[in-house]
């Protein structure tokens, strides 16, 4: 059925339609929507679940850790400080394995106190272990809800589902949100791999000694190595049921490109209709969007970028003393490309600033006409 | 000195609702301040995150906005490194006793000389009414459609039993007491809290049916009682407010002074 939904309740539909069974969380702006949203589908009956609403972020994760150890579906959403909070619980989540999915709704750190659009939160915990899966309009954070718990629960990692302040979460979209038929067979029940049970007593969290502690970690980074192939698998299996499809990273008009532009959310709609219009002039440009971060498609990343001429990467994040966070992977993942493309990082859109179609222009043109990056990043909508 | 030079005009008007308690306790506190005396430029606030901590931005003081329940925390950094100044936290009930809980019976325990205010309107405004720590059992909030199941605190007597010197509570309908228990609060050498009952209309009154900001008042006015009255004896339910502990027990900053003196002995 399609409905006006804004970005958080496009989440919270998904969350019911997956038939979480537990979900815990603290208020922070601007994710309060979305848990208070499901604490009215717990207790008017709407979902069969518990909603417990905790005294911190740290103490939400703690509980879903808590609930999914128990083997049963889980839930929490967070953002920007709220995340930071959790920052320790995050590690436990994902070197547990608990298939739990989180929503992380993109906003900026303090001090200078602001509660707008940007990624350095949900970025600086990608070292965690959780798959982040970055979102770029409504219908796509419900659908990505959707399968963040099938992709979870198949390969027992973590997922975060990242959709950005305000001009996503609070954004109304017309989105088709499928009946529960659909959904259920898309999405069986959780049949978990490892839980507390009465019948296989068992030890959770013990001691990993120098011995176990490096296959322990190992064993995590195969299941990560899996997650692309499995997030592709699982696109054949949502097709055909809801008629849509999502790739971990989407090439817009990138086979002829000379410049190809990267960015991840919301940024990415507005760099749609940049590229359509540029192309319009003759200019032979792409867009590469970014929707899974972590595991990060490194073979993808330089199958798609690898012999264009120029990359420019749009960060709305930035990590100090280096520059934007995207365009350090990116370089990463090309420097043992033969031949690899120069790449550009711009740091646009921080705290809520709008990345206008001006701007991504400005970007185009700016790589463009450059023959190498003079600097690692250019703050391009500084103002002076 | 006039009470508005002791607040920062540039960043008014305030973002608290119409109705809200918030500006009156900002009122009697600088009243307080007024009367005692004090310069500017001897006081720290020092503030964490929710409506309330939004008051650290309107008072003309050395001021710092922290991070969500860390007031506390950032205060006895603060006091450590300059014991002279005066430190005052202001809280809300979510901030100081829900993510911040852990910070509250430590600093009481510590005994560290500062001013703890925590306005308790039994909500997170901020962030749209969902139910804090305080709304307490039967109550409704954004995330208690169907009443709530959770029980309050008492803030004053986990503060005593935390270990605070000085205890105390008022409501905003009492402003006058206000000011003066403010005033006690900030003298008293050793952690002091000041618990003060304030009104939030735009969520707790009206997920609760509480009528207007000046009904919530009257029900201050109505179910508050000076503490050890005979009417408490007669109606258990009746808050009490005023200084329930006001005692003097060795204050922290001070005592790490002795203690380094005593180590340095014969040197």
């Amino acid at each position: 059925m399609r409905e006006v939904l804004e970005g958080s309740h496009a989440v919270s539909e998904a969350v019911r339609l997956a038939k979480v069974q537990v979900m815990s969380a603290y208020p922070i702006t601007p994710q309060t929507h979305i848990v208070e949203a499901l604490s009215e589908f717990c207790e008017d009956g709407t979902m069969d679940a518990r909603f417990i609403c905790v005294e911190s972020e740290h103490s939400a994760m703690a509980a879903v850790v808590g609930a999914s150890t128990c083997g049963v579906r889980t839930f929490t959403a967070t953002s920007s400080h709220g995340l930071a909070l959790m920052h320790e619980m995050l590690h436990w989540a994902s070197a547990a394995r608990l298939p739990i999915v989180m929503a992380e709704v993109n906003r900026a750190l303090g001090p200078g106190w602001n509660i707008w659009m940007d990624q350095t939160d949900s970025l600086a915990q990608r070292d965690t272990g959780w798959i982040q899966l970055y979102c770029e309009n409504g219908q796509d954070v419900l659908d990505t809800t959707l399968q963040a718990f099938r992709l979870a629960e198949m390969v027992n990692l973590p997922v975060m589902v990242v959709l950005d302040a305000f001009f996503l979460s609070h954004t109304y979209e017309d989105i088709d949100v499928p009946d529960q038929k659909a959904v259920d067979r898309f999405l069986p029940p959780l049949s978990p791999r490892i839980q507390l049970s009465t019948q296989n007593p068992c030890a959770i969290g013990q001691m990993s000694p120098p011995a176990f502690y490096t296959e322990n970690r190992h064993s995590i980074q195969a299941a990560m190595e899996q997650v692309q192939g499995r997030f592709e698998n699982i696109q054949e299996e949502f097709e055909p049921v809801f008629g849509r499809k999502y790739a971990p990273l989407e090439a817009i008009e990138c086979e002829d490109a000379d410049v190809i532009m990267v960015m991840a959310g919301t940024a990415a709609s507005t760099c749609r209709e940049v590229i359509s219009d540029l192309r319009s002039q003759g200019e032979k440009v792409g867009l590469l969007k970014l929707k899974m971060f972590r595991p990060f498609p490194t073979m993808l990343i330089r199958k798609i970028l690898g012999d264009t001429q120029k990359v420019a990467v749009v960060d709305r994040n930035f990590s100090f003393g280096v520059s934007g966070i995207f365009a350090q992977e990116i370089k990463a993942a090309l420097c043992n490309h033969d031949n690899h493309p120069p790449v550009f990082g711009y740091i646009a859109g921080l705290g809520g600033r709008d990345v206008t179609p001006d701007i991504l222009k400005q970007v185009y043109h700016m790589t463009k006409t450059a023959s190498f990056p003079k600097e690692d990043g250019v703050w391009i909508d500084l103002n002076n | 000195m006039a009470v508005k030079d002791y607040i920062r005009q540039r960043f008014f008007p305030h973002i608290w609702c119409p109705g809200c308690g918030h500006g009156i306790v900002l009122n009697a506190l600088l009243r307080a301040i007024d009367q005692l005396g004090m310069s500017k430029n001897e006081i720290v606030m020092v503030s964490g995150i929710g409506c309330s901590s939004r008051i650290s931005g309107y008072v003309d003081f050395h001021t710092l906005h922290t991070l969500h329940g860390r007031a506390l925390a950032f205060a006895t950094g603060v006091k450590m490194s300059m014991p002279e100044l005066n430190v005052i936290v202001p809280m809300g009930d979510g901030d100081a006793l829900a993510i911040g809980g852990n910070h509250f019976i430590h600093a009481a325990r510590r005994n560290i000389a500062m001013t703890a205010i925590i306005m308790n309107n039994r909500i997170y405004g901020m962030t749209g009414g969902q139910y804090s720590p305080l709304s307490g059992y039967g109550t409704r909030a954004t995330t208690a459609p169907y009443l709530n199941i959770d029980h309050d605190f008492d803030i004053a007597e986990m503060a005593m039993a935390a270990g605070a010197s000085f205890v105390a509570r008022t409501t905003t309908y009492h402003v006058r007491q206000m000011a003066d228990i403010l005033k006690e609060a900030i003298l008293h050498e050793g952690f002091s809290v000041v618990e003060i009952l304030s009104q939030c209309p735009t969520y707790f009154g009206r997920k609760n049916k509480m009528g207007s900001a000046a009904d919530m008042m009257e029900m201050f006015k109505k179910n508050t009682t000076p503490i050890g009255s005979e009417a408490k004896k007669e109606n258990p339910d009746l808050i009490e407010r005023g200084i329930f502990v006001q005692k003097d027990v060795p204050e922290y900053c001070s005592e790490y002074d002795k203690l380094i003196e005593n180590a340095m002995k014969g040197q």
